[in-house]
């Protein structure tokens, strides 16, 4: 019987995408156990070919800027039926966030700028756009902590046993 | 064929960051192209302000979490010319390991799991075939190269993201015998595995070329600290003097600046840093790679991916003769002395130079600050051959056309989360440097008018 995966989303919002490239280090050690294991729906850094459908566990990285990013963070947690936030910029928007606090005078001087590409007043860790299942803090991730969330979920989708 | 085409391509993949491209083709000739750098602006240049000088390296280490060890190094760097701060030997060798290791991951990573793929007509790396030697053979060396590189930065920074060893003066830990033994063997280890991966990307038949203009560090041992800027239009200066070189051009649509030197756009990356200083590259690369090393100079773009390679091996020789050659003693931490000044750091990141220019207040608090990344002083160079790519490709159905375009952007190795996160230059106010501003209008996306200080 072929095995059954599980179908992941990793996607990215405002950040340096360290998280991103933790996970690409940790594919050094796992890659052999996790191509048995987890299907990629959607990995804009791995692959062209990409969906966002049908997913299991979406983990997203970055903080919500702009109002086409609120969009697309509405619309992955439509289509996965458990979202964990990645990171600090996620789970908390620090340190994508630094505009929020900007005295008045700099908030003006940078106006322009978020009119011109659409930009909201405030940049949001993901929670305040959509519910989360699960957070994994840190800058960049706790490498243990995802792995921990990781065995969950293959746990509750019964990719693996649930000893 | 004399057609009209209008092509978006939304999140080009298999790069870092975010980027947009769009082209209009209008009876069969190459109307407009847009590279949007679409990442969101963090405006780190604004957020320094009002901080500490000694916690610059660590805020702005996140601005890019690939090369987050060249931004640390390099604001590093500026705090310490700022403050006057002379470092010791032993501090600029761990440095320059520290970039080695980062530049063996990195591009490692942009190698196999960026480039490889579009090489072997595959989406993902993932999805190689293990059954197929040559191909479970990559696989295989992509991992453990880039472990190595990430262990080499572990022990040198204590982490390859966000390293937290790296400080104003030095390293709050240096690695001990025994790390340093197990690195050496590591490294020996996966040397062999450069041969298939040097050959990959030497026998790559993608081709293109159209600018000859280069600019990057150069030294006499091919590190990545240190040395004078030079490039093939005869500049050859001081790194300080970097940014007076630099013309800012406003790119409206783009989230990024771009730049150009001498009136003309140009590149910076492996390309220009093997086409200008491969004789000083470690003599046991140069003997292992000398057949690869008669391709250069070259204006084949793609050849880039090959220096990243050459860069990969003389990462791993260069370290393994410093690690087996060098007694690393502990040092204390100087105290530096705060007083008021501006420094300048330069260092090439994997994808190029970066400079850093900081200036300290006298309570040792960042006044103001300047940042220029190597994608966005390429973002220029990179939109006029994508211009040159489309119009010489015009008559590729649209898919193949798409792929093309695609091939070229990941083999300048972008980086769009470093490239936008500033908020725009004003040399000419903040420091007096005359340095040149243009305004690239665009008849459809015009700039709005900055609002008044």
């Amino acid at each position: 019987m072929e095995q059954k995966k599980l179908k992941i989303g990793w996607f990215s919002f405002s950040c340096c995408e360290d998280s991103t490239i933790m996970f690409t280090e940790m594919l050094n050690d796992n890659w052999i156990n996790w191509s048995k294991l987890l299907e990629f729906r959607h990995a804009r850094v791995l692959k062209a070919n990409n969906t966002i459908t049908d997913i299991d566990v979406a983990f997203v990285e970055g903080a919500i800027a702009n109002s086409k990013d609120r969009a697309e963070l509405i619309e992955i947690r439509k289509n996965s039926k458990r979202v964990v936030a990645i990171g600090s910029c996620a789970c908390t928007g620090i340190p994508s966030n630094h505009r929020n606090l900007f005295s008045k005078q700099d908030k003006e001087a940078i106006q322009y700028l978020l009119d011109r590409f659409g930009m909201e007043q405030a940049v949001l860790p993901i929670e305040k756009v959509v519910p989360i299942d699960d957070k994994v803090p840190g800058c960049p991730m706790v490498e243990p902590v995802f792995l921990k969330v990781l065995d969950k979920y293959l746990k509750e989708f019964g990719i693996i046993p649930n000893t | 064929m004399h057609r009209d085409l209008d092509i978006t391509i939304n999140n080009v993949s298999k790069i870092e960051g975010h980027t947009d491209l769009e082209i209009k083709i209008k009876h069969g000739k190459v109307e407009d192209v847009k590279l949007r750098i679409t990442e969101n602006r963090r405006f780190y240049e604004m957020a320094i302000k009002g901080k500490n000088c000694m916690q610059l390296g660590q805020m702005v280490s996140r601005i890019c979490g690939t090369c987050s060890i060249a931004h640390l190094l390099c604001g590093i760097e500026a705090v310490e010319n700022a403050l006057g701060l002379k470092i010791s030997d032993q501090v600029i060798i761990l440095r320059k390991l520290l970039m080695y290791g980062l530049y063996l991951r990195d591009h490692a990573l942009h190698l196999y799991l960026f480039m490889l793929p579009d090489l072997f007509n595959k989406d993902s790396l993932l999805e190689f075939d293990d059954t197929d030697p040559i191909q479970h053979q990559m696989v295989h060396d992509a991992f453990a190269l880039k472990k190595a590189g990430n262990n080499l930065s572990t022990m040198i920074g204590g982490r390859a993201v966000h390293a937290p060893l790296p400080m104003v003066g030095g390293f709050a830990k240096i690695p001990t015998k025994a790390e340093i033994q197990e690195i050496i063997s590591e490294l020996k280890e996966v040397r062999p595995l450069m041969r298939l991966c040097l050959k990959t990307f030497a026998e790559c038949p993608f081709k293109f070329e159209r600018n000859a203009h280069y600019v990057s560090l150069t030294n006499d041992d091919f590190n990545f600290i240190d040395g004078h800027i030079c490039s093939t239009s005869g500049i050859c200066i001081p790194e300080k003097e970097y940014g007076n070189y630099l013309e800012t051009i406003l790119i409206p649509y783009s989230q990024s600046a771009g730049y150009k030197v001498r009136g003309q756009d140009f590149l910076v990356g492996a390309l220009a840093r093997v086409n200008q200083n491969a004789a000083s590259l470690h003599p046991n690369t140069k003997k292992d790679a000398a057949e690869y090393l008669k391709l250069f100079p070259s204006n084949n773009v793609f050849h880039n991916n090959l220096a990243q390679a050459i860069e990969m091996l003389h990462s791993i020789d260069a370290s393994i003769d410093i690690l087996e050659n060098t007694e690393f003693k502990p040092e204390p931490l100087p105290n530096p002395i705060i007083k008021e000044g501006e420094g300048i750091g330069v260092l090439e990141a994997p994808r190029g130079t970066l400079f850093y220019r900081i200036r300290v207040g006298g309570d040792g608090i960042i006044t103001g600050g300047d940042i220029v990344v190597p994608t966005a002083q390429n973002q220029i160079n990179l939109e006029n051959d994508l211009k040159k790519l489309i119009q010489d490709n015009i008559n590729l159905p649209e898919a193949a056309l798409q792929f093309e375009c695609e091939k070229l952007i990941r083999a300048y190795d972008p980086c769009m989360s470093c490239a936008c996160h500033f908020l725009k230059l004003k040399w000419v106010d903040e420091f007096q440097q005359p340095n040149k501003q243009v305004d690239q209008q665009s008849p459809s996306c015009p700039l709005p008018p900055e609002p008044q200080k």
